[in-house]
């Protein structure tokens, strides 16, 4: 594997728990990997499968859904239904051979800033084990016939 | 309603693998509703294949539509114009719904996406049983409102076969005897006396042929006995 390979992780957090606990993380100065790319959502009820393949298509190395603990959804099962949707996405993304893996759902609370830097790192450890997604090295190809800098 | 099922991804792909621009053509009446090719099922496939495509290195593209029905002329003309635009057509209708469209398109390859399964109702979020086999000859008011001809896996008609154990099917314990069934229903609505009438060898000539049916405004408007 290319040793300057740094994956770029697109994670889908809501705001009521994980997108506090990733602010909190901030004003505690805790260090964790900067491959992420963080998108706030009202809640993870928002995210659909579709979404989930878009963010591959668009070269996503791995994608993370971060919502609240089970049981704490700001409306309620939003969490819920935001599990099921990446356990079905995982799904259609091993049948056309992307590993699953590459997909992760979370449940962080408000206030558990630590748990955000480790899921952060866990998810980077794992995109680096499992190298370039596929998909995002033709994409970097396709973007340089079309002579447009990657 | 028709129910049907998506067919496994990795022949859906082998059947559009030789084209190039192909239109995932929805229905949005009774596969919508049983999650296998409404307008939501239709965008996940072709983001899917489109995927997939990429991996394989194909230059493929995929677009989407949806109409309501794909059994009705008034709804596929809607799509004449982006057909056009397509090598082909990947239809998740149940097999009625492909077979018409494929009539309209008869130059353009025009692939089923789905299996159908059978004519059935909707028992919760994501499951279907099977009710009704179609079979011209409706036996229903007899049978308490329980379908021998679908419900029994031997088909009888004029009771059950002997075999039930305990009111279990005997070629499946996890089911209930269809007769079983019949007989409790027309004893609480007191019609146990249906159980007297003998239900005649069924009249073939009516199921052997592809189904054909007119309404009778249709006849008197047009004379015909089309
Ligand atoms: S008897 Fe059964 S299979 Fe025949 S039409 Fe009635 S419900 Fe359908
Ligand atoms: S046990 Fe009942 S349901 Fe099963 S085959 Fe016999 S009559 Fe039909």
């Amino acid at each position: 594997m290319d040793a300057r390979y740094e994956p770029k992780i697109l994670a889908l957090i809501c705001t009521y728990c994980t997108y506090t606990a990733a602010d909190m993380a901030g004003s505690l100065r805790l260090q964790y990997p900067p491959n992420v790319r963080v998108v706030k959502l009202l809640c993870t009820g928002k995210v659909d499968v579709l979404h989930l393949l878009a963010a591959f298509k668009a070269g996503a190395d791995a994608v993370m859904v971060s919502g609240c603990e089970i049981g704490d959804c700001h409306f309620l099962e939003g969490n819920l239904r935001a599990k099921e949707r990446v356990a079905h996405a995982k799904e259609l993304i091993a049948e056309i051979g992307l590993e699953p893996e590459r997909l992760e759902m979370f449940h962080i609370g408000a206030s558990d800033a630590p748990q955000w830097a480790k899921a952060v790192e866990m998810m980077t450890r794992r995109a680096k084990e499992l190298g370039p997604s596929p998909l995002r090295k033709l994409e970097a190809a396709a973007l340089a016939a079309e002579g447009v800098a990657a | 309603m028709i129910v049907a099922e998506r067919k496994p991804f990795a022949e859906i792909a082998q059947a559009v693998a030789g084209y190039r621009r192909v239109l995932v053509v929805g229905c949005g009446t009774c596969v919508a509703v049983c999650l296998a090719g409404g307008e939501k099922e239709a965008g996940i496939l072709a983001a899917q294949l489109d995927l997939a495509g990429q991996l394989a290195g194909r230059q493929q593209r995929f677009a989407t539509a949806c109409v309501e029905r794909q059994c009705d002329r008034e709804f596929l003309s809607e799509l004449d114009a982006a057909a056009r635009e397509h090598d082909a057509l990947l239809s998740l209708a149940c097999g009625a719904g492909v077979q018409f469209l494929a009539e309209r398109h008869p130059t353009l390859p025009v692939l089923a996406g789905l299996n159908t399964t059978f004519i059935g109702v909707n028992q919760d979020v994501g499951r279907w049983d099977e009710r009704c086999r179609a079979c011209t000859d409706c036996l229903l008011s007899l049978t308490g409102g329980v379908c021998p001809v679908t419900m029994c896996p031997k088909g009888m008609v004029n009771g059950p076969c002997g075999g039930a154990v305990e009111g279990r099917c005997e070629t499946d314990p996890e089911r209930d005897c269809a007769w079983t069934v019949i007989h409790a229903r027309l004893s609480d609505s007191d019609r146990l006396a249906n159980l007297e009438v003998l239900v005649p060898p069924r009249d073939h000539s009516r199921a052997n042929l592809p189904g054909r049916q007119a309404h009778a405004a249709y006849l008197r408007r047009y004379s015909s006995h089309d």
